[in-house]
């Protein structure tokens, strides 16, 4: 299987990664020798194969729905690149 | 006095038990040394003023019970520290100030140690030799040209040139033991959960460990014995006792069994990395161990797995840096989609763009059971290999990295060559087992090089033990010529 430039554009713009013409094609080039490295495992039949999703003989532990925090609304808001005093601001996005 | 600096954690911590040297003296003197090292380029930010102080309160007040009372100590920039920037290597991050404290590094301070500075990685931790770094690539105190290993590269470094006596990292698929082993220090990926995650930039979730970096194996153990434990805020953090690793230090490997993987044998290789295995091999049976054959069938396909399994997460983990909460936004931007995608193209460097969109690609819509389905399946194949081996066996030993630390720039243009480098070290994570990196010798450069010492899980103490016999007889001496200062 090979990536053409136009599915690296696609899934750039599903990462929300805007990339521009000049990128597409050195991305292209280095991922592609990527997905060829990857794709030794096709030689794997992993048909009966469960596959592992803990790492961990234990599973999650759930904890009581209760508030242990709070409060921290000015510390929250302190990082923020742009903020009123109570939200965090982005560009308009309802006209 | 001697320099106080040139010595290992173990002896800074008698010196200053017995008074020889207080705490403030012992601070001023890494303050002075980190100054005269700025070529190097470990660290990302220091801070002094509030190390001076702490310093002092601990000289005017000490309380020498605690296992590292009065010790300065630089950790990796991936561990959020409360009021002190806190970057990751990237430039997404360039003005965060984290409001919290990471679990490990608290439990560091917890135990009367404090912070001296935040050292470079790779960004996002993303990266084998440090050069990933929106902060500049990070020099290896073994030669001017060399990389220090990464993605804790500022870690491995700033050990190595006396600038903190000792620090931690974090590893997901060799980034503590492979700058280890390019420095000639001591490194120890634990067993997953057994240090908390809390409070550390995330890169792949199921992998990512943190763990000591150290010039000793008895070093290493006292920083394991600080750092790790039990914490409610990680939901994979393992509930259990905690060890004295330290105190229950042994040098008596008689009797144990190691196994001695034949995949491990690559094409290629150089010939020294052969023969310091050798090397090791000798001086474990020299010590009463037995070496036994053993097969890891899948190892080959362990970093093709990781490839897969680490850009997914990492896609996921990285989805949180959009330009809003915190971190860097760009300036352009007409509506809030444009602003995400400008705020991440410029926030990101290479490296992690091309992460972030094999891991997009690897979860997409119809790719799916192709990828990273099949990347899960062959994962429990590398797994049961170990599980498997261990029922016959105590501990591995393999050759940590398929060569010595390589030149500034000599792999950045091919990033399969890059990855290749993390061959020996990946397979370890994928099984959630520990594995200690610890320094043998070296190239025909002079150039150091690394053996790892794999266990099952939640066995440091055993691994711990066989490097604690390993280096009392091995007689590396890690001998770098301050040429930076």
């Amino acid at each position: 299987m090979s990536l053409d430039k136009e599915k690296i554009k696609h899934v750039a713009k599903l990462a929300r990664i805007s990339v521009d013409d000049a990128k597409v094609e050195s991305l292209t080039k280095d991922l592609n020798s990527i997905f060829k490295f990857i794709e030794q495992l096709n030689e794997l039949n992993t048909d009966k194969v469960e596959p592992l999703t803990s790492i961990l003989n234990q599973s999650l532990r759930s904890r009581k729905d209760e508030i242990s925090d709070g409060k921290i609304r000015e510390k929250i808001l302190k990082n923020s690149p742009k903020e009123n005093e109570e939200f965090f601001v982005v560009p308009k996005v309802v006209e | 006095m001697a320099d106080i600096t040139n010595q290992s954690l173990n002896e800074i911590i008698e010196n200053v038990k017995t008074k020889k040297v207080s705490s403030t003296d012992l601070t001023k003197a890494y303050i002075k040394n980190i100054e005269s090292a700025k070529k190097l380029n470990a660290f990302v930010s220091t801070t002094f003023d509030q190390a001076l102080d702490k310093a002092k309160q601990f000289d005017s007040k000490p309380n020498f019970d605690q296992l590292l009372p009065g010790i300065p100590l630089a950790v990796k920039d991936l561990f959020c520290t409360e009021n002190t920037k806190t970057t990751a290597g990237s430039n997404i991050l360039n003005n965060f100030i984290p409001s919290y404290e990471s679990t490990v590094t608290k439990n560091l301070w917890d135990n009367g140690s404090f912070l001296l500075g935040k050292l470079n990685c790779d960004e996002f931790a993303m990266g084998s030799s440090n050069e990933t770094s929106h902060y500049g690539n990070v020099i290896n105190p073994v030669g001017d040209q060399l990389v220090p290993g990464g993605s804790s590269g500022g870690s491995s470094s700033a050990l190595a040139a006396d600038l903190t006596p000792a620090t931690i990292g974090t590893d997901t698929g060799g980034s503590i033991r492979q700058p280890a082993s390019f420095t000639g220090t001591v490194g120890l990926k634990p067993t997953y959960g057994l240090c908390s995650r809390w409070g550390i930039v995330a890169f792949a979730s199921s992998l990512d460990q943190a763990g000591p970096m150290t010039k000793t194996i008895k070093d290493c153990a006292i920083m394991l014995e600080s750092m790790s434990g039990f914490d409610e805020k990680d939901s994979t953090s393992i509930n259990k006792k905690k060890e004295q690793y330290s105190k229950n230090l042994k040098d008596n490997i008689k009797g144990l069994k190691i196994g001695i993987p034949k995949e491990y044998r690559v094409d290629n290789m150089p010939k020294e990395v052969d023969e310091l295995w050798e090397k090791g091999k000798k001086i474990l049976k020299d010590l009463g161990a037995q070496l036994i054959d053993i097969s890891l069938p899948h190892t080959k396909y362990a970093l093709p797995t990781y490839y897969i399994v680490a850009p997914a997460e990492a896609s996921s983990n990285l989805a949180r840096y959009d330009g809003v909460r915190y971190g860097y936004r760009s300036k352009q931007g007409k509506d809030l989609i444009e602003m995400y995608e400008k705020t991440r193209s410029e926030g990101f460097g290479d490296e992690v763009k091309r992460r972030i969109l094999i891991g997009t690609y690897v979860l997409s819509s119809g790719y799916y059971d192709a990828y990273y389905l099949k990347a899960q399946k062959v994962r429990q194949l590398i797994k049961k290999d170990f599980d498997d081996s261990f029922k016959k066996i105590d501990a591995i030993l393999t050759p940590s990295t398929p060569s010595s630390a390589f030149k500034i720039g000599e792999k950045t243009n091919d990033p399969v060559s890059m990855y290749l480098n993390d061959i020996f070290t990946v397979p370890v994570n994928l099984a959630g087992i520990p594995a200690l990196s610890l320094p043998a010798g070296v190239d025909n450069q002079g150039h150091p090089l690394g053996l790892q010492l794999i266990g099952k899980a939640l066995d440091e103490q055993k691994i711990l033990n066989i490097g604690y016999a390993f280096e009392k007889n091995c007689g590396f001496k890690n001998e770098i010529k301050k040429w930076w200062s």
